[in-house]
């Protein structure tokens, strides 16, 4: 199969497989019914999210978050294909010491404010986003209160 | 008179030139008639025509989501409900179903029909909310009236149902908190025969008239590539073009399993999103008519929660949910204990409002509110 | 015009107990009968000759006694009653339509409406009570000058066109050939004071409001004021008498003028800034418009300036088109007099019927406006000025060229 072809209604087997033959980095962590779960390394996000953008044609990028795991962090995108229904997870891993990750919103507008809602809550950089800034918390927080390092008052 | 302090008239028309005079921005909000909660959308006019705009949001963030994570998994439940007022049915079957996810079970049949009669009930409520918005931000007291009062039987039926009117608290990890009450089919029923009807009023008061027309059609035009590209989801998208929905297209519960159709216009305009609307709240009706003949067929005594372990094994796990408003996704870590160790919250607003820019620029400041009110605005959500 | 009796003499009992006509007093401003005037000076009659002959009593032989039921205080005074009793008049009818609209839309869109005292009557009159008593906030950085004084104009010119409006051909303010001149001038005068107000208040919602209120003024003004001289030549004058008895001696102007009637119905509401024109202070997008940073009682009183005008803009579709306080058949009722008719007759020429004619027909044309104001949204700016210039206008000149035909033609 070509790996540069567009797949109009891609299905699971198709996915994992052209995700495989492409990018070689890719970890497919398992399927399900319309579900991809898979691995990526972060230095290679921007060029998996375009190719999963164009040649697959996901076009909604439904979700980015964060979660800190202490010692590391992980962004979770999920995407959704509209012809077919189907949701690829990518896990991305982020080591603490550096919490850069290139930013998905060139590729869709709709990532905009969840990377820029996750930058605020948990302090994970998006390199290249148009306009990194608080949206939800005070401009004048300079902490990220999702963390886990972060305690709420009244419980611990 | 000092010559030496008059200001050679080059450098002030230079220093106007610079400072953009001929525009201004208007900030609309938190406090303003038209945004129907607290957020602020800034438009820069030029005239009256919005050249830029900026949606801001937050003032209402709770840190809803960190406050899950010191919480037991059955305690998150009424805090659900109040993610948003207009769609906590919606919202709080989302929780459950993700916690299901997670633990890998499979609930009884007649919760899922139980499920879905709610989820309908819960969205022409929301839809009906919607409508009353847009009556008072085209300037017109009746619609919005009209729709409060229909509105009153669909949230008698939540009384029906589970004894409350907005904040539900109904639906269970593992199924639903009580079954269909007495007479329950026979009233929802009658009421969508009734609304089927009631309806109709409504429509012809704004479709009808040729200034509620004129006041959506042909403003505000998005292609369906922006707008699967901004992310807008729910009826919005659907008014652009876009032809997915997770009802249908993702099927949870038993969707899969009910016949209707997904309305979908290419117009794009104001006036589709609008139309989508209307048309998604009779399709409501016919799904709740399916829903309740399958409860009733399924029988009395058919089981409608099991027991489920209070702690969840460790993973992920993430479910999607046609909202009112679009596509809303909780996405649940735990790590083996009784409370969750992340639990995120899409919102199908926090999205849609983004591309508050690309609804507004373009139309005249008469119409922002006309344009926005597509959204269907819900704070509680949007912050979380 | 004969004399009108029944109600002075129901006041006073025999007119000629205190003083003869009126009329008589040789300072009289008037030319012919008014009757608002008439019971002014009977009040003032009353009332100054009791004070005149307490002080009397007490100091007898004083020069107050003698100057107070002196004929030219006498007119004085009683000028002053007549103006009280001219805007009381005009004052209650905006409080009768105010309860009017808000039980109408009550009842159209599924609710009860106010519903304190007199079938909700009295809540009008307690939220007047309620924005007297309200803190008089003015914001820092207004204008203040102008800020006061333009709310003082807008309010005294809707206060001043609102008494000028007569309601029959005994109860009027001023009888002038040009009155409906005079009476459009002043309703057009307002929204320049609203442009100016909007400008002085420091706030962008104000001044966009302001800007729309001109907008709106200059693009209805041009064909209201082609129908009224269309009006003016149906009828060969601009006296508001003459229009109306014009109309009571052929037929009343909305058969042969049925486009100008429709054009007039909906701009007067656009003249009134009513829904569905009321683009100066929408308050969707504007929060209040023009209005927005004034409160407590002056904001009451930009209230009822805005019903004064709505209803001034019903009594000219009134004058106007409907026959003013004439019906048919029954002319303006001054056939009937006390002496000379018993029964119903007597009945009629007791009342004041001209009055309550005119009155009630503008309450009719009023329900008309409610109507429209539950079933229509709020037309758009541009919409409004393609509404104004490109349907309004032609349809208006229509209109004149058909009367101008019907007046070659000699049919009229």
């Amino acid at each position: 199969m070509d790996s540069d072809a567009v797949l109009q209604k891609p299905s699971v087997d198709e996915i994992t497989q052209a995700l495989k033959e492409k990018f070689p980095c890719v970890e497919i962590k398992g399927t399900a019914v319309r579900r991809v779960f898979a691995k990526v390394p972060r230095e290679h996000i921007f060029k998996i999210c375009k190719y999963i953008h164009d040649n697959l044609t996901f076009e909604h990028c439904s979700i980015v978050m964060g979660i800190d795991y202490v010692d590391h962090m992980y962004t979770v995108y999920i995407l959704t294909n509209y012809y077919t229904g189907t949701a690829i997870e990518l896990t991305a891993d982020i080591p603490a010491d550096d919490l850069h990750i290139d930013s998905v919103t060139p590729i869709w507008q709709g990532a905009n404010w969840h990377e820029r809602e996750t930058w605020e809550l948990f302090g994970i950089v998006f390199d290249n986003h148009p306009k990194l800034e608080r949206l939800l918390t005070p401009k004048t927080y300079e902490f990220f209160p999702f963390r886990k390092s972060y305690k709420l008052r009244g419980w611990e | 008179m000092m010559a030496d302090s008059i200001v050679p008239v080059k450098e002030i028309e230079e220093k106007a030139e610079k400072m953009d005079t001929d525009k201004m921005w208007v900030i609309m909000g938190p406090q303003h008639p038209f945004s129907h909660g607290l957020w602020t959308l800034k438009v820069k006019l030029d005239g009256e025509i919005v050249t830029d705009a900026e949606p801001i949001v937050g003032y209402l963030h709770r840190g809803w989501e960190k406050e899950t994570e010191n919480r037991t998994y059955p305690k998150i439940i009424p805090m659900a409900d109040r993610l948003c007022y207009a769609a906590s049915m919606t919202y709080t079957h989302l929780y459950c179903m993700t916690v299901e996810k997670a633990l890998g079970i499979d609930i009884p049949e007649k919760a899922k029909y139980i499920r879905i009669v709610a989820d309908e009930v819960c969205r022409i409520n929301s839809h009906l909310m919607w409508l009353a918005a847009v009556g008072t931000d085209l300037g017109n007291l009746t619609v919005f009236l009209w729709c409060m009062r229909e509105r009153e039987y669909f949230l008698d039926l939540n009384v029906k149902l589970c004894g409350a009117r907005m904040t539900t608290n109904f639906p269970r990890i593992g199924g639903v908190r009580n079954d269909t009450t007495e007479l329950f089919d026979r009233d929802i029923l009658r009421t969508v025969q009734h609304f089927e009807k009631a309806l109709w009023d409504i429509i012809y008061l704004i479709d009808d008239s040729s200034i509620f027309v004129s006041r959506m059609k042909g403003i505000s035009y998005i292609t369906r590539e922006q707008a699967a590209n901004v992310g807008l989801t729910g009826p919005a998208m659907r008014g652009c073009g876009v032809d997915f929905d997770l009802r249908r297209d993702d099927p949870y519960d038993n969707y899969d399993k009910i016949d209707f159709e997904v309305p979908v216009l290419q117009e794009g305009d104001s006036y589709a999103r609008y139309m989508i609307r209307v048309e998604e709240m009779f399709q409501s009706c016919e799904i709740i008519k399916q829903a309740v003949g399958k409860i009733k067929a399924l029988g009395k005594n058919a089981p409608y929660r099991i027991k489920t372990p209070s702690r969840v094994p460790a993973g992920t796990a993430f479910a999607k949910l046609e909202d009112p408003r679009g596509e809303s996704m909780m996405y649940l870590v735990s790590d083996g204990t009784d409370k969750p160790y992340r639990l995120k919250v899409r919102s199908p607003i926090f999205v849609n409002v983004s591309s508050a820019r690309l609804q507004s620029v373009g139309v005249r400041i008469a119409d922002v509110p006309a344009v926005l009110a597509q959204i269907d605005m819900c704070l509680g959500e949007t912050d979380r | 015009m004969v004399q009108y009796t029944g109600l002075s003499e129901f006041i006073c009992g025999n007119p000629d107990w205190i003083y003869p006509n009126p009329m008589l007093n040789e300072y009289c401003p008037f030319d012919t009968y008014n009757l608002a005037y008439d019971l002014a000076y009977k009040v003032w009659e009353i009332l100054g000759g009791t004070i005149a002959w307490l002080i009397n009593l007490i100091w007898p032989g004083n020069p107050i006694s003698s100057w107070l039921i002196d004929d030219p205080t006498m007119v004085l005074f009683a000028l002053i009653v007549f103006m009280l009793l001219i805007f009381m008049v005009a004052f209650v009818n905006v409080l009768i339509v105010l309860w009017m609209e808000r039980k109408c839309m009550g009842r159209m869109m599924d609710r009860r409406g106010t519903m304190i005292g007199l079938k909700g009557f009295l809540q009008c009159v307690g939220d007047g009570f309620k924005t007297f008593l309200k803190e008089n906030t003015i914001p820092k950085k207004v204008d203040k000058m102008t800020y006061m004084w333009t709310v003082s104009l807008i309010v005294g010119l809707s206060v001043l066109v609102a008494c000028m409006v007569p309601l029959s051909q005994r109860w009027y303010v001023v009888n002038y050939d040009s009155g409906l001149l005079i009476i459009m001038a002043f309703f057009a005068l307002a929204p320049f004071f609203i442009l100016v107000s909007g400008w002085s208040q420091n706030n962008k919602y104000s001044l966009i409001g302001g800007m729309r209120a001109a907008e709106l003024m200059i693009s209805y003004e041009v064909p209201m004021l082609i129908l009224i001289a269309t009006t003016a030549l149906m009828a060969g004058s601009f006296n508001i008498g003459d229009i109306v008895y014009a109309q009571n001696d052929s037929l009343w102007y909305f058969i042969p003028q049925i486009l100008g009637f429709i054009v007039f119905f909906f701009c007067a509401p656009a003249e009134a800034e009513r829904v569905p024109f009321d683009i100066a202070e929408a308050e969707a997008e504007l929060v209040e418009g023009w209005q927005t940073e004034y409160a407590g009682m002056k904001w009451g009183l930009i209230m009822l300036a805005d019903y004064l005008r709505g209803t001034v803009s019903c009594g000219m579709v009134v004058i106007l088109y409907l026959g003013g306080w004439t019906l048919p058949f029954l002319g303006d009722f001054s056939q009937f007099t006390i002496e000379g008719s018993s029964g119903i007759g007597y009945l009629l020429a007791w009342l004041p019927m001209p009055e309550l004619v005119f009155i009630l027909k503008s309450y009719v044309v009023f329900f008309f406006m409610i109507l429209t104001r539950c079933a229509l949204a709020r037309v758009r700016t541009d919409q409004i000025l393609n509404i104004g210039w490109k349907v309004f206008m032609p349809l208006a000149v229509i209109n004149l060229v058909i009367v101008l035909f019907l007046r070659v033609g000699g049919v009229i």
